[in-house]
């Protein structure tokens, strides 16, 4: 080999080792954003909802009310009947097959619906009006084009007669959509038509806010004292050793530790938002330690010396001066703990939050859901809605996330001070 | 209650600080002596004394109290001739009383319940009452203390400052708490499972199938029961399954992680840093749950498909699918530390391996690698720590059956989703079965520490060697 084929050789071995370099960075890049497509295509669709025109007669016969109702009579009427007299006149159905596929187009709280309309307006009572009352999770899928229609009938769940009834509706104009509220205000549901993240991202605000009250106060000290006061002696090595290998130990052993200390010990009430921000507590503290001990390190000697120069104590030196200049490090730290702490699930499910839990939490000590959580029970469901619902609740969770990590760059690069 | 306590003391301190405030200074005018400090430490110390001592024995009471009462009201309920036959039942006889109590039972009350459950109550007035009595003796207690110091004209200022200095020290033990709790809470229950279960039939057994375990008083079981249950917790088959999915995940991860942390240390201009390394390091933020819903919705199938196509039989729930995602999760954990660990390999190394004629990437092979190697061993064991710990994403989309298999498109299973698996759900306690999580808990903490600390002194070792 000459000396030109040689180098030309160690060239190209240099180009194909950049490329190497280059095409990880891509793929990695790539990942992103695929993933990123993956669930905002799935999910994007579950902010809006289906709904059918009905028009609806407000019998008072089949109400079986008086005149002019008071709130409570309207309130404890039964309008079964209503609704189903109402939903048979959308389509004309023969015999007792043909009307349940025909209800069962529809959601099983239309008659929730109905009455929520006659409660806005009791006036309503004799007369007839138009109503969208939400279609059931079939023909949401049916008309957003996820369901395939394409299959033989016996292997899909909606019917050709119920085709056919949803065919003469989309041609007469009568299927609408609209914006989801349910999905925002909503507990858990067994109908994904119906099912909401209302209640898992109370629990999650809750367990949050336990988080932060308790890790942050106690890992600011916790690091002043380390970083600050501490005497360089065993005791202290010891701790360090400890919170560096606490940052590394696996979530789920912290789920183990609520289980037997928190529950079973202490008897805290099962799946509820207290035992979780407990929990994430324990497991961010250390989390929060690292960074906060690092931006107080960064603060230089000198600011401690001048203030001890004018006859500061030690300690007024570190809370007037070291710990003011630390803080947007010390808060960019414990924001970005938070955010770790909000998509931790595996902890969660050991402590109990997998319950089924319908109704929105209104105190910390109520069972409660929380949104990894509900991610994982959603896609553990078997019904089609449920795959856009998960999407959408972790395109909530994502967009917390960024904003949670943007205040976090944002603070540190606004009032972080550079010393060099 | 606790909370009108905790309101109570707060408050009392709070005023508790202006009464110290100008105590002292009228004392320091009306003798004409000057303070130690300045008037306001004085009112810090008293409400430090005030606020600390009671507050900790309210927290210490809240925590034992439910236990104590449990027990002796379990006591009670049996001398009243309630009859239970292991902690389970004790434990619903107790409930029953408890609901009774508050007004929410549904159901019948006989005379044992009703009597207990007015013990119950009687016990809750006592401990109620004795709590607030007590807390009311600490607290005039220590205000006579302070305020006696006070009057003294002690040092304020140094000794609020001893206080403080002991309440960071605290702070900072509440790590080694949180260790000592994990130790404890795992410990525990792994003796009871080793107690039934021997060690070396679960360290080395080869198959898993606790829910064979169901038995619940390990006392009572025959010879029969008891071979069954020897071969139902054989930990071989988990640890295989986790460490061929963490490999898989490897294989991806250290590549990948690896090259894009040369890269960026090396190649990258300082425009294409700024933008891709947050880029990549978005990976490690997304929640592992997210990363599990992909792999078992869309990689899963995406995989099974193919197979089809290429005529193979792959699981949906294959080993393969898992570890491609969990590889994917680990990349940033990689690169970032690789990356760090390069930058610190001093820039003299690179030049003498320029000046006899190396091109960059002979000089990052032959020279800036080795010298970082103990480094990136390092960040390449953090992160197979990490995909052994990993939970979400193997509960997910990796399978529930123990099977010994290195085929890739097999279904495996993992000490994590075994733990998962266990617990969710109402579980018994004190049978083997749930007592094996935690037993699977502690192999798992041992092995991510032993993991961690070999990891963290070779990278503190190899940072060392060049600061």
């Amino acid at each position: 080999m000459t000396k030109e084929q040689r180098l030309k050789k160690r060239h190209s071995a240099e180009k194909r080792f950049r490329f190497y370099g280059l095409a990880s960075i891509f793929i990695a890049l790539l990942f992103v954003v695929i993933l990123v497509h993956n669930i905002f295509s799935k999910g994007s669709s579950a902010f809006m909802k289906t709904a059918i025109n009905v028009d609806v007669f407000f019998d008072q016969e089949l109400l079986g009310i008086p005149n002019n109702p008071s709130k409570e009579q309207i309130s404890d009427a039964d309008l079964y009947d209503v609704a189903i007299e109402s939903i048979l006149k959308v389509y004309p159905a023969s015999g007792l097959d043909q009307e349940n596929a025909l209800i069962d187009l529809f959601t099983i709280d239309a008659e929730i619906e109905i009455k929520k309309a006659l409660i806005k307006n009791p006036n309503l009572i004799g007369k007839t009006i138009t109503l969208e009352i939400t279609a059931s999770d079939d023909i949401d899928q049916l008309h957003k084009g996820n369901y395939p229609r394409e299959l033989p009938e016996d292997r899909r769940r909606i019917s050709d007669y119920q085709l056919q009834i949803y065919d003469t509706l989309v041609e007469d104009n009568k299927i609408v959509k609209n914006f989801n509220t349910y999905y925002f205000q909503n507990g858990d549901s067994r109908d994904p038509e119906l099912a909401g993240i209302g209640g898992a991202l109370v629990g999650s605000f809750y367990s949050i806010i336990i988080c932060l009250l308790l890790a942050f106060p106690v890992a600011v000290l916790a690091s002043i004292y380390l970083e600050e006061f501490a005497p360089k002696n065993k005791i202290t090595d010891f701790i360090e050793i400890n919170i560096n290998n606490l940052a590394a130990v696996p979530s789920i052993v912290y789920g183990l530790l609520a289980l037997q200390i928190l529950l079973a010990t202490i008897q805290l009430p099962r799946s509820t938002a207290l035992v979780a921000g407990i929990t994430l507590a324990l497991m961010t503290l250390p989390r929060i330690i690292i960074p906060c001990r690092a931006s107080l390190k960064a603060v230089p000697p000198s600011i401690r010396e001048g203030a001890l120069a004018v006859g500061a104590s030690k300690f007024q030196s570190v809370f007037h001066h070291v710990v003011p200049l630390a803080l947007p490090g010390t808060l960019s730290g414990t924001i970005i703990g938070l955010a770790q702490a909000l998509g931790e699930t595996a902890p969660l499910i050991l402590i109990g939050m997998v319950a089924f839990v319908v109704d929105i939490p209104s105190t910390p000590i109520d069972p409660s859901s929380s949104l990894p959580v509900q991610v994982y029970l959603w896609s553990e469901s078997a019904e089609r809605g449920f795959v856009e619902k998960t999407s959408a609740t972790i395109m909530m969770l994502l967009s917390f996330l960024i904003v949670m990590n943007f205040l976090a760059v944002y603070l540190r690069q606004k009032f972080e001070k550079r010393w060099n | 209650m606790n909370f009108v306590l905790i309101f109570l003391i707060l408050i009392f301190s709070l005023s508790l600080f202006f009464y110290g405030r100008s105590k002292t200074k009228s004392i320091s005018i009306e003798q004409n002596i000057k303070l130690n400090a300045l008037p306001k430490f004085y009112g810090y110390y008293l409400v430090l004394w005030c606020s600390i001592p009671a507050l900790v024995f309210l927290l210490i009471w809240s925590l034992f109290e439910p236990t104590i009462i449990k027990s002796i009201i379990i006591e009670v309920a049996a001398n009243q001739g309630a009859i239970f036959n292991d902690k389970n039942e004790a434990n619903l006889i107790y409930e029953k009383i408890k609901a009774i109590h508050l007004g929410t039972y549904i159901g019948d009350i006989d005379s044992i319940l009703r009597e207990s459950a007015l013990s119950y109550a009687k016990f809750i007035n006592l401990f109620t009452n004795s709590k607030i009595v007590l807390i009311f003796g600490i607290v005039i207690a220590s205000v006579i203390y302070s305020l006696n110091k006070i009057k003294n004209n002690n040092k304020a200022r140094d000794d609020v400052e001893v206080i403080l200095k002991g309440l960071l020290f605290v702070s900072s033990l509440i790590a080694i708490l949180t260790t000592l709790g994990i130790i404890f809470s795992l410990l525990f229950e792994s003796i009871k499972f080793f107690s039934v279960i021997n060690i070396f039939d679960y360290l080395f057994g080869t198959n898993w199938s606790p829910q064979k375990a169901f038995v619940n008083d390990a006392s009572l079981i025959t010879e029969a029961e008891y071979a069954e249950l020897k071969d139902a917790f054989g930990f071989i088959p988990l640890i295989a399954g986790t460490s061929f999915i963490a490999f898989i995940a490897m294989l991806v991860a250290v590549p990948v992680g690896l090259f894009s942390g040369i890269y960026m240390a090396e190649y990258a201009s300082s425009k294409v840093r700024r933008v891709s390394k947050p880029i990549i390091e978005i990976l490690a933020g997304i929640p592992t749950v997210v990363y599990g819903f992909f792999a078992a919705l869309t990689v899963g199938p995406f995989f099974r498909q193919v197979g089809e196509n290429l005529g193979l039989t792959v699981s949906s729930e294959s080993a393969l699918a898992a570890g491609l995602i969990m590889g994917i999760m680990i990349i940033p954990y990689i690169s970032s530390l690789s990356d760090d660990v390069i930058n610190s390999v001093p820039q003299s190394l690179r030049d003498g391996s320029y000046a006899i004629g190396a091109t960059k990437s002979e000089t990052i092979k032959k020279v800036v690698i080795p010298a970082a190697l103990p480094g990136i061993i390092g960040s390449v064991l953090l992160a197979v720590s990490r995909a052994i710990g990993e939970t979400m994403i193997v509960v997910m989309a990796a399978g529930l059956a123990a099977n010994l298999t290195i085929n890739p498109l097999d279904s495996t299973t993992t000490i994590t989703t075994q733990i998962v698996m266990i617990l969710v759900g109402d579980q018994e306690f004190d049978s083997p079965k749930t007592q094996s999580a935690f037993a699977l808990g502690l192999t798992l903490f041992i092995a991510t520490l032993i993991l961690n600390y070999i990891a963290q002194r070779a990278v503190k070792k190899y940072r060392e060697k060049y600061d």
